[in-house]
């Protein structure tokens, strides 16, 4: 079966298009629009554990008798080990155990993400199986030692020649040899509505640009880390992952043992955005614990980090648009490449915004990849829509300007009416409304003319473009209500990076149980709790939310059962009860209702446990359903040096009900700052003529720091889309969206510069 | 070696090459002081050594014996978290949390810094004695302090509203 189609599976299993179509819509969420606890600003529930130092992250678990690992890289692209000496490192003091690809235990390949979808492996590359070398800094050993002192020491000190072997680097020429990808994340690779080169040629106004974005890094502040102990035969990994329980699945196939035997714990991680999934350091560590039959730390280094978790790849990409003159689009063509290699299944999917966003006559849009011997890339925060929303919403600014319209007049007119591709309807878009409100609020009319205003050596300008990203369900996921006299607790396998995951599940738990905040817990972070999707493609908030949802009603069924005829409830039916007030309550008849406290007693129960698995996201079937913004910058840019400075920035979105204001603030800012670093200074260097990356550390991989960021405004619709649960869209990953173009733009504003290269660096503009 | 951290004496033998980073995580267990990079460059690792801010990843453990090592743990006092901590929560300060003690004790060490005149590459004039902590003095003196979650906004007003003289409401 092609990727395509198991994807497709997991989001609709055997049913039809037809069936989709004929499918009801659920009814709204009730709390779509109700206020309590959600739509507050509740401040984040780990806080206190947080700022007192007392949150434990993967490396910061006590264990008796660790050991600790250290990682040898290897210095070629590609080609085989020809000798390895690791007798010194064997020898040197404090060394428990080298473990090279002669002595690791066999290990499976990992099955690569979205083979299954439980698929967690970043590659399917084997690992330390063989004498085999595929990319620059791949592990060739791994030294266990009782210190980290030791570890790295002994590290230095193994010996290993290579044969190499031709490798492809350059990025240039491998997109000459580019190929259409299996699918782009299970969509097709190539859509083509009508002949959109023709219509270029024959529109009156016409862009035809090309552009270009670099590898980025996640950059988490946390390093990768797991700490590994085998109890027997079950395995206990205490990780930083944003994948759980597809960790535990996809560790079971590598390790030929069975998931009810694995244990994967990740309460808190100290920043994901993609990156922290499944890759080698953590086989590895679990291979040398059972291979030592001690237990293990691997913390991986900074420049570890680079050489063995992937980043977001680089790529080349074409805008083409041709409009009418009434401002209409005759032809939409957004094509390139992403380099990625022969292993991997991420191929930066930068159409993905072209497809939804604007009504065009005819569109073009596709996207090849080109094999690179390099890391595995993987998914970074908005992959494909963060180096796509560069390229398309700069080319729309360059027409704009062509035909003399202002930028947001332009987007008015491009608006569609329904999906400009698929011709689904959409679930809930109000772009426009974002950018008149942002417009207003950001004093947007007061846009000078390109170069035209100067404050010193200070030229001034402002941008704006447009944020988009999916809304995304995830499928497969269980949530578990505990209800007691004292309150619920709510448990899923899910992740908490940052996003504030445990504080809205909270709020939501509150709400749907009609309790106070201070009554309920959402627990997370473990695989023996009940099955949680991943950490990804913004999905998360919702997937819990329709877990939960589903186990609620569950639990109504299961608590008018209990409370039996004898109740005020008697008689009443699931539909016609709520939850409110530390109980259940006739919906109309506000007098009618029993607390939960009384309904246990009567039954002389403890606890009732509900659980149930969250309905198949049939609504992605039936919609398009994505999350807009607007992106508003000012930048001041120096005349001298070419120094680029944000003053103001403003991100007007709409992105269905907010459920927590300050903690969905973070997050769009968050998504605001990485997009500035995009814009201005992030590029992970990659050596074209050794494939090794040249600059594996936080001093020279530059992210934005405090002086780089101003205020950041953040506004909202906060209109809730009546077929999500909650109303709720995912957030975590649309700030960085249309951010690399709002800056692009504001600084062609400012200087009257084009740059189409990431990041925009002074020398680009001198 | 003999070390006082957080008012604490504590007694601990390693090896030369500890950092003070790993003395305290690796062989005190005091795991709330993070490592970001292990070199300098995010700041993950600070923590006060007699009042002043130090990363301790760039420090040998050996040196820092008999000086008073004061790292996020010791931060809350008798009666609960320090102001900063609780403005950090107020303001959202964070969001893995992950660089929070840094910047936790980045802004503690760093508003001592300007009180007693130690001029930043943004300060004009060098001579003027305490400085006052602009927005630009307080973001260029803590651009050590790397957040990638991008809390730096609520991190701003949390140290103005605590350690900013005259700006607490
Ligand atoms: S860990 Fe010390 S500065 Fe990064
Ligand atoms: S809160 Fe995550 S790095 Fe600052």
């Amino acid at each position: 079966m092609s990727i395509v189609d198991t994807v497709k599976q997991a989001v609709t299993g055997a049913v039809t298009g037809a069936m989709v179509r004929l499918t009801p819509d659920a009814p709204v969420d009730p709390l779509a629009t109700k206020h309590g606890a959600l739509g507050r600003s509740v401040p984040r529930v780990d806080g206190p554990l947080k700022v007192g130092g007392q949150a434990r992250f993967a490396a910061e678990v006590p264990v008796e008798g660790l050991t600790y690992a250290a990682l040898v890289y290897s210095t070629i692209a590609h080609g085989r080990i020809v000798t390895l000496d690791t007798a010194e490192a064997v020898a040197a003091p404090g060394v428990v155990l080298v473990m090279t690809h002669e002595n690791a235990p066999r290990m499976a390949p990992p099955a690569i993400f979205m083979s299954n979808p439980r698929a967690a492996g970043a590659s399917d590359l084997p690992i330390m199986q063989d004498p085999s070398i595929h990319w620059n800094g791949e592990p060739v050993a791994l030294v266990l030692a009782d210190t980290q002192e030791q570890a790295d020491h002994a590290a230095s000190l193994v010996r290993v020649s290579y044969e190499a072997a031709q490798a492809d680097l350059s990025f240039d020429q491998a997109r000459a040899q580019a190929h259409a990808p299996d699918s782009v994340l299970g969509e097709p690779a190539r859509i083509a509505i009508g002949d959109a080169e023709a219509a270029l040629a024959a529109a009156p106004y016409r862009v035809d640009l090309s552009y270009r974005t670099p590898r980025h890094s996640h950059g988490a502040i946390e390093p990768h880390a797991a700490t590994v102990l085998w109890e027997g035969d079950k395995l206990v990994v205490h990780d930083a992952t944003q994948m759980l329980h597809a960790t535990q699945w996809t560790l079971a196939g590598i390790f030929g043992i069975r998931e009810e035997d694995i244990r994967i714990l990740s309460p808190f991680v100290g920043g994901g955005f993609g990156g922290k999934g499944l890759w080698s350091h953590q086989i590895l560590a679990i291979a040398a614990a059972k291979l030592s039959k001690r237990p293990v730390r691997i913390a991986l280094s900074r420049e570890g980090v680079f050489r063995v978790a992937g980043g977001r790849t680089t790529t080349g990409q074409r805008v083409a648009l041709g409009a009418n003159a009434d401002g209409t689009l005759a032809a939409l063509i957004h094509t390139g490449v992403a380099a990625m290699t022969a292993h991997n299944n991420c191929p930066e999917q930068f159409t993905f915004p072209a497809r939804h966003l604007y009504a065009a006559g005819s569109f073009l849009l596709e996207q090849k990849v080109a094999d690179i011997h390099m890391l595995a890339n993987t998914f970074m925060r908005a992959p494909g829509e963060s180096v796509g929303t560069f390229a398309l919403e700069t080319a729309l600014d360059e027409l704009a300007e062509a035909m003399a319209l202002d930028p947001i007049e332009l987007r008015r007119r491009i608006e569609p009416d329904k999906d400009p591709t698929s011709g689904r309807a959409f679930s809930s878009r109000h772009l426009l409304e974002a950018y008149a409100k942002g417009a207003e609020r950001f004093g947007w009319s007061q846009r000078p003319a390109p170069r035209s205003r100067r404050e010193g050596e200070w030229l001034v300008g402002m941008g704006v473009a447009t944020a988009t990203y999916p809304y995304y369900r995830m499928p497969g996921g269980s949530a578990r209500i505990r209800l007691t006299a004292e309150g619920a607790v709510v448990q899923m396998g899910s992740h908490e990076m940052g996003m504030g995951t445990a504080t809205a599940q909270a709020q939501h738990a509150a709400d749907r149980l009609g309790l106070p905040l201070e009554r309920v817990r959402f627990e997370y972070g473990d695989t023996d709790l009940p099955p949680g999707t991943i950490a990804g493609g913004s999905s998360q908030t919702v997937s819990i939310a329709a877990a939960l949802l589903a186990a609620h009603e569950v639990l109504v069924a299961q608590l008018l059962k209990l409370a039996g005829n004898d109740s005020p409830l008697g008689g009443l039916k699931a539909a016609e009860v709520e939850a409110r007030d530390g109980g259940l309550h006739h919906k109309e008849d506000t007098g009618r209702g029993e607390s939960y406290a009384s309904i246990l007693a009567r039954a002389g129960r403890a606890e009732v446990v509900a659980q149930a698995e969250a309905p198949r996201p049939m609504e992605v079937m039936k919609h398009s359903m994505h999350s807009y913004g607007a992106q508003f910058c000012e930048v001041r840019v120096s005349a001298v040096t070419g120094e680029v400075r944000v003053s103001r920035f403003l991100g007007s979105f709409d992105c269905g009900r907010i459920l927590n204001p300050q903690t969905a603030r973070s997050q769009f800012r968050g998504g605001i700052i990485m997009g500035l670093g995009l814009a201005l200074m992030e590029e992970t260097e990659f050596d074209e003529r050794t494939g090794r990356i040249m600059n594996p550390s936080l001093a020279e991989y530059h992210v934005p720091v405090h002086l780089d960021v101003p205020e950041i405004d953040v506004i909202w619709t906060d209109i809730p889309d009546p077929h999500s649960p909650l109303g709720a869209h995912g957030i975590g990953e649309i700030g960085i969206t249309g951010v690399g173009a709002a800056v692009a733009n504001a600084i062609h504003n400012a200087t009257g510069r084009r740059v189409r290269e990431l990041p925009i660096t002074l020398d680009k503009l001198l | 070696m003999r070390f006082t951290i957080n008012g604490q004496a504590v007694e601990a033998s390693v090896d030369l090459r500890t950092s003070l980073l790993d003395l305290l995580r690796d062989h005190l267990h005091l795991y709330g002081t993070k490592k970001g990079c292990n070199q300098g460059a995010c700041g993950a690792c600070t923590v006060l050594v007699d009042g002043n801010r130090i990363n301790s990843c760039l420090a040998l453990a050996v040196q820092y014996q008999d000086r008073a090592v004061t790292t996020v743990e010791g931060l809350a006092g008798e009666h609960g978290l320090h102001p900063l901590q609780q403005a950090f929560i107020e303001h959202d300060g964070f969001q893995c949390g992950y660089c929070t003690p840094g910047q936790l004790c980045s802004a503690i060490g760093m508003a001592a810094e300007a009180e007693r005149g130690v001029p930043s590459a943004v300060t004009a004039d060098l001579s003027a004695g305490p400085v006052v902590l602009d927005h630009d003095e307080l973001r260029e003196r803590m651009s050590g302090n790397l957040c990638r979650c991008g809390a730096y906004n609520g991190i701003v007003e949390a140290i103005t509203q605590t350690l900013v003289t005259g700006a607490a409401e």
